[in-house]
């Protein structure tokens, strides 16, 4: 079954070492791997800014449009900007407990990947530096639920949380946010895990060192790339989340950001440019994040998901 | 979790504890799992979703086999898969081998395209009706009018619609894994194959493309299989209409469990669910071949 059914599992090919140049020089050092170079590539460049166009027209359009107001977006041509920019579509989408959605994404974003990150961590060591059939099969175990489409049970799912009397709390969503975050986590960390040389381990082990000390002061350190990886596809999965809001809550109390915005345009239909501004409201956090972090964030994934 | 830490040095010299294990299987076994056969059960059932589960044999079965929409939304999916799959891979690959080198503006790019990423499917899909509105968006904006269509309207066009946006969703994800798979090729090989005079599309065919083999199966599995899962997206961006053009299999599974209040058939669509993603998956992992490990850097 592990051969069989394991994804994205393309052998380690030097990635310790690679990883830790990426960290310290970032992505703009010069590499000495991948395609050379030399001459300018001019339909490469011109592809590539194609595509950027694709992504970008799109992002402009929901920017400029939630700056009109009402009238201006029925006369004014849909791509230019306002001639009177307006933030009264924020204050709108603002006033209507944005702030409260907002809490509680981040609430069940938390509350679902630091403990998916958790145990997915203590998982990916036992199975690397265990031995014995049950940890054998907790791999394949974890391993198959990469090869499900996991939406598939949520009637299940829907059953249990009412059944738990957890229906329309945003504990119904964090649990099985974690559940679904578990596979995904275990094969990136073990991965990373086990390209950690064994004598790190046994030199520690001589010193007397326990496994959960080796775990927190070896493990997590060599391998803290591929945490910081997994908790940010992790995070943007269940942050963007819509299946389980959409089916396991029902009031505004428990509603997350991607419910909400399904709600507000519902509410606004007419109103196309308040309908973007929430767009932009529940984009703004993660953009902010990434802005930040973007050198991290990029080098981590590519590095977590090629391997 | 306690377990490990006093233990002996003979435990130690066998490795860490199972135990460090149990909470991730726990959680996975009881909210994936556990699901997993309660979906099988539930299709022998009659349920409305708040009153009592009644065994019912085959019925759901036997409703879910029989009725049009399922071969429909069986085929709208095989469509999905296979034109989502042919867009995306190729554009993805070549973004990746693009972003991969080391001129500065390419990282830069690289930096614009991942942007996508961040924004929910609800989020891509309210965006996208507004700007498809044939009299508001693009079309009129551009003062292109083949693209004031009503695209989302029209059941022949609507489908490419879709395929379209998924594409603009996910392929910043599938060119970061490609970017990560290019990065690994040593470039000792394309210093060789420039001493031998080859150029660049050669060096492309030659050395780029056989060594991403891995990187392709890993891509192209993701893709497939995420393919059963775009329900989000198809939702709110056009329900699943115009009549049954864009509705899914997951969509399809959703709307007859929560709207039509038949869980045992949405059950039974479920169970179908899985075994194509299991039987996608397997299939997959068989074209790329069973001995992964092997090295790939041979000759390098």
């Amino acid at each position: 079954m592990a051969s069989t059914t394991q994804i994205p599992a393309p052998p380690a090919r030097r990635t310790a070492l690679s990883n830790k140049q990426g960290r310290k020089q970032g992505p703009r050092a010069k590499r000495t791997k991948g395609p050379g170079r030399f001459r300018p590539n001019y339909l490469g460049g011109l592809g590539g800014w194609l595509w950027l166009a694709i992504i970008i027209v799109p992002i402009y359009y929901v920017v400029v449009t939630s700056l009109k107001n009402q009238a201006g977006f029925f006369t004014s041509n849909p791509m230019m900007p306002p001639t009177e920019p307006t933030l009264d579509n924020y204050k709108l989408v603002l006033d209507n407990d944005f702030a409260m959605y907002f809490a509680n994404s981040l609430i069940v974003t938390v509350g679902s990947v630091v403990p998916a990150l958790l145990v997915s961590f203590m998982a990916a060591y036992a199975i690397v530096r265990g031995k014995g059939r049950f940890l054998t099969w907790t791999n394949n175990t974890f391993l198959l639920g990469l090869a499900i489409p996991l939406h598939a049970t949520i009637i299940p799912i829907y059953w249990m949380i009412t059944k738990a009397h957890l229906y329309d709390t945003l504990l119904a969503l964090i649990l099985p946010s974690i559940a679904f975050a578990i596979p995904i986590s275990v094969l990136i960390l073990s991965n990373f895990m086990r390209d950690v040389p064994n004598e790190l381990f046994e030199s520690m082990r001589l010193d007397g060192c326990s496994d959960w000390a080796m775990m927190w002061r070896l493990a997590l350190p060599m391998t803290r790339p591929a945490v910081v990886t997994v908790g940010i596809y992790n995070a943007l999965g269940v942050w963007n989340g819509f299946l389980f809001p959409l089916i396991l809550t029902q009031s505004p109390s428990t509603r997350v950001l991607p419910l909400s915005l399904w709600t507000f345009q519902g509410e606004f239909s007419v109103n196309i440019p308040a309908v973007l501004a929430s767009v932009v409201l529940a984009t703004l956090p993660l953009l902010v994040i990434y802005v930040v972090a973007r050198r991290q964030l990029l080098s981590g994934l590519t590095a977590g998901f090629s391997k | 979790m306690s377990t490990s830490t006093g233990s002996s040095r003979r435990v130690l010299e066998k490795g860490p504890s199972g135990w460090l294990a149990a909470p991730a299987l726990v959680f996975f076994l009881l909210f994936a799992i556990i699901p997993l056969f309660g979906v099988l059960f539930l299709s022998f059932t009659k349920w409305d979703g708040l009153g009592e589960i009644k065994l019912d044999g085959l019925s759901s079965w036997t409703t879910v086999l029989t009725d049009p929409v399922t071969g429909n939304a069986l085929w709208v999916t095989a469509k999905i898969m296979f034109f989502s799959f042919i867009v995306q891979a190729p554009i993805s690959l070549l973004l990746g081998v693009f972003t991969s080198a080391s001129q500065k503006y390419r990282a830069a790019l690289a930096v614009l395209y991942f942007v996508p990423l961040l924004l929910s499917s609800a989020a891509v899909a309210i965006a996208y009706k507004a700007l498809l509105d044939p009299n508001f968006g693009l079309g009129p904006g551009l003062g292109l009018p083949f693209l004031a269509q009503d695209w989302l309207g029209n059941s022949d066009l609507v489908l490419f619609v879709v395929v379209f946006v998924i594409a603009w969703q996910f392929v910043p994800f599938h060119t970061l894994i490609y970017q990560g798979g290019v990065r690994q090729i040593p470039a000792s090989l394309y210093e060789a194959a420039q001493i031998d005079g080859a150029g660049r599309v050669q060096q492309f065919f030659a050395i780029t493309l056989p060594q991403l083999k891995y990187t392709i199966i890993t891509s192209s599995t993701l893709m497939v299989v995420g393919s059963l899962a775009y329900f989000d997206l198809v939702f709110v961006l056009t329900g699943g209409g115009p009549g049954y053009s864009t509705r899914l299999l997951p969509l399809h599974m959703y709307l007859t469990g929560f709207k039509a209040n038949d869980m045992g058939a949405a059950s039974a669509l479920g169970v179908i669910l899985v075994v194509i993603g299991l039987a996608l998956a397997l299939l997959l992992q068989r074209l790329g071949g069973k001995n992964r490990n092997a090295s790939q850097l041979e000759g390098a």
